[in-house]
């Protein structure tokens, strides 16, 4: 069962660092009013459309003992990146990227500029405005977020494969153990690992939508009713 | 210069509309002071490159020695540190915030201690001390008012900005508001900018107007003068002239103070007060409706100098009043109240005599 445990510490790691990256990305591409932003905006939602392949292909190439982040991550700590858990958080937080980010800018630019102007002309700078109303106002946002990287993590393949390999316990996640038993006719233990994602991440997602629509749905109409 | 006075010398272009220009020079003394005029005028972008979310392209804003914003010397100071309160028209409440924390957010430099009597003195103030732990949303229109009014004063700012605070509230209420911003400013005396089209609001408030349009200053002093009179045709609708009569000067007796004019291209024609014109001149008659008396039989011994014989087109009741559509040649507009109607039997069709004062005739460019 570590193939699963493994899914679900990456799938963990790599919602965690989104939501520390993709929150001032999202900010400056929510407010920015730089011409160039269209160029941002484009990387961002680039793995949207690459195949994963194309996506992994690159990554291993960067993190390879030639490659510049396999370099770095060699100085710095003395092994390389590729087949690593760390290069498999690496490569994914790039595949995941658009999926945290997007509903992040959605939800900071659903905010009423009128409000932040409030907050400026009563004395808050952009931290505190950020801090006090951006975040808080856009929590179902935040959530979704979450969310959606983690369910786009645990449910990946192709990148896992090109930059991790298959190695059990550091780098075979679930989706690598699932398609390796129904290539060895393991059809029965494929199927045990299959339904226990499916169950899984049905799970978690009906968590979050109930708890997104019940609990802060109303209040969020509340809030918003004039 | 008076430390507190509020002077504003500024110039704006719309982005990507070259017809509209804001260009205007202002100073605004403490006390209260209405900026009047149609919407679209420029009223919002001025109190928005006052308080600085919109930076004008060039000019100087500054209260008193403090200067906020100078174009040559390119200085800006960011709106947070302007110390200017602006309460929007949409008031722009925190709606996660209870009443206390949207009052509470603007202050943040002062110990614990200072800030709760502070709010609370705010809140008593403005009669909201019961809604303190209610959110936005769940407290009243005017109560929502108060509580903006609240947030903003509380931070003892050097200048108000009140982009039609008050919309949408019925005439109590906003009497009732409107005493209590008054009574608060006769306390602290601090420049006030208060952006309204209502002429209630404006007699209410006004201590000088202000009036705006199409990016520039046409006119400011006492609200009478400014808006009894007024010269421009845009302005004159938006205070609520409801009768526009295009006129031709026929003569003057200057000796009375009085010129004759002829009415459209009807035969109608009415004395008004003299301007400076001469026979053959074109121009506008502007007349409210509420300044129009109106009689079923021809009056006699009045000093009012016009009378006019016409019919009735149209009778339309509208809220507590009726208006009078009348047909003398050229149709005016008056206001009558539903009593009127039934004592004088009015209805469609019949014949009526209309009595304006001279002095309730405006002459418009």
């Amino acid at each position: 069962m570590s193939s699963l445990a493994l899914s679900f510490e990456l799938a963990g790691c790599v919602a965690a660092i989104l939501l520390a990256i993709g929150t001032p990305v999202a900010y400056w591409l929510a407010y920015s009013n730089w011409r160039g932003k269209f160029l941002l905006e484009s990387i961002v939602a680039l793995p949207l459309v690459l195949p994963p392949t194309v996506l992994g292909f690159y990554a291993l190439l960067a993190m390879g003992p030639r490659g510049p982040l396999g370099r770095l991550w060699m100085a710095l700590f003395g092994h390389g990146l590729a087949f690593t858990f760390s290069g498999l958080v690496i490569a994914s937080v790039a595949y995941s990227f658009p999926f945290a980010v997007q509903p992040l800018i959605a939800s900071f630019e659903a905010v009423d500029r009128k409000l932040l102007h409030a907050s400026a002309v009563l004395g808050a700078g952009k931290w505190r405005t950020f801090r006090r109303i951006i975040l808080p106002l856009s929590l179902p946002g935040v959530v979704t977020a979450l969310v959606l990287s983690f369910a786009h993590t645990l449910g990946e393949f192709g990148v896992v494969l090109m930059v991790g390999g298959n190695l059990a316990g550091v780098t075979r996640t679930v989706s690598i153990d699932i398609y390796d038993r129904v290539q060895s006719i393991e059809y029965r233990a494929a199927n045990h690992l299959a339904l226990l994602l499916l169950g899984i991440s049905f799970a978690v997602l009906c968590l979050v939508y109930a708890v997104n629509r019940c609990v802060w749905a109303p209040a969020w109409a509340r809030w918003t009713v004039k | 210069m008076n430390p507190s006075v509020l002077a504003v010398d500024i110039r704006k272009q719309h982005r990507g509309q070259t017809s509209f220009v804001l260009d205007v020079s202002l100073e605004v003394s403490p006390g209260i002071t209405i900026l009047f005029g149609p919407s679209g005028a420029g009223k919002s972008t001025l109190l928005d490159c006052i308080a600085g979310l919109v930076r004008p392209d060039a000019g100087k804003i500054s209260i008193g020695e403090s200067v906020l914003f100078d174009s040559t010397m390119h200085f800006d100071v960011p709106p947070q540190k302007r110390r200017i309160a602006y309460v929007f028209q949409s008031l722009a409440l925190f709606p996660h915030l209870t009443v206390e924390k949207n009052i509470e957010y603007g202050l943040r430099d002062i110990p614990e201690e200072d800030r709760r009597a502070c709010v609370s003195e705010i809140l008593e103030d403005f009669r909201i001390e019961k809604l303190k732990n209610q959110k936005p949303a769940q407290i009243s229109g005017g109560e929502r008012q108060r509580a903006a009014l609240a947030r903003s004063l509380v931070t003892a700012p050097r200048v108000l900005l009140l982009d039609e605070p008050l919309t949408g509230l019925d005439a109590e209420l906003k009497a009732a508001i409107v005493e209590d911003l008054r009574a608060w400013n006769a306390a602290k005396r601090i420049p006030i900018l208060y952006v309204t089209h209502s002429r209630d609001e404006v007699d209410a408030l006004g201590e000088r107007v202000i009036a705006v349009d199409n990016g520039r200053i046409v006119g400011h002093g006492a609200p009478m003068d400014v808006l009894d009179a007024p010269r421009r045709k845009r302005l004159a609708q938006a205070a609520g002239f409801e009768n526009l009569l295009s006129a031709v000067v026929l003569g003057l007796r200057e000796a009375d103070g009085v010129m004759r004019v002829r009415l459209g291209d009807s035969r109608c024609e009415i004395e008004v007060p003299l301007a400076h014109a001469s026979p053959g001149d074109r121009g506008q008659i502007a007349i409210r409706a509420g300044d129009i008396l109106l009689a079923s039989e021809r009056p006699r011994g009045l000093s009012a100098r016009n009378i006019l014989e016409g019919r009735i087109a149209s009778l339309e009741q509208r809220g507590g009043m009726c208006v009078a559509r009348v047909d003398c040649g050229v149709t005016f507009v008056a206001h009558v109240t539903p009593g009127a109607v039934r004592e004088l039997e009015l209805a469609p069709e019949k014949q009526v005599w209309l009595v304006l004062k001279t002095h309730s005739c405006h002459l418009v460019d």
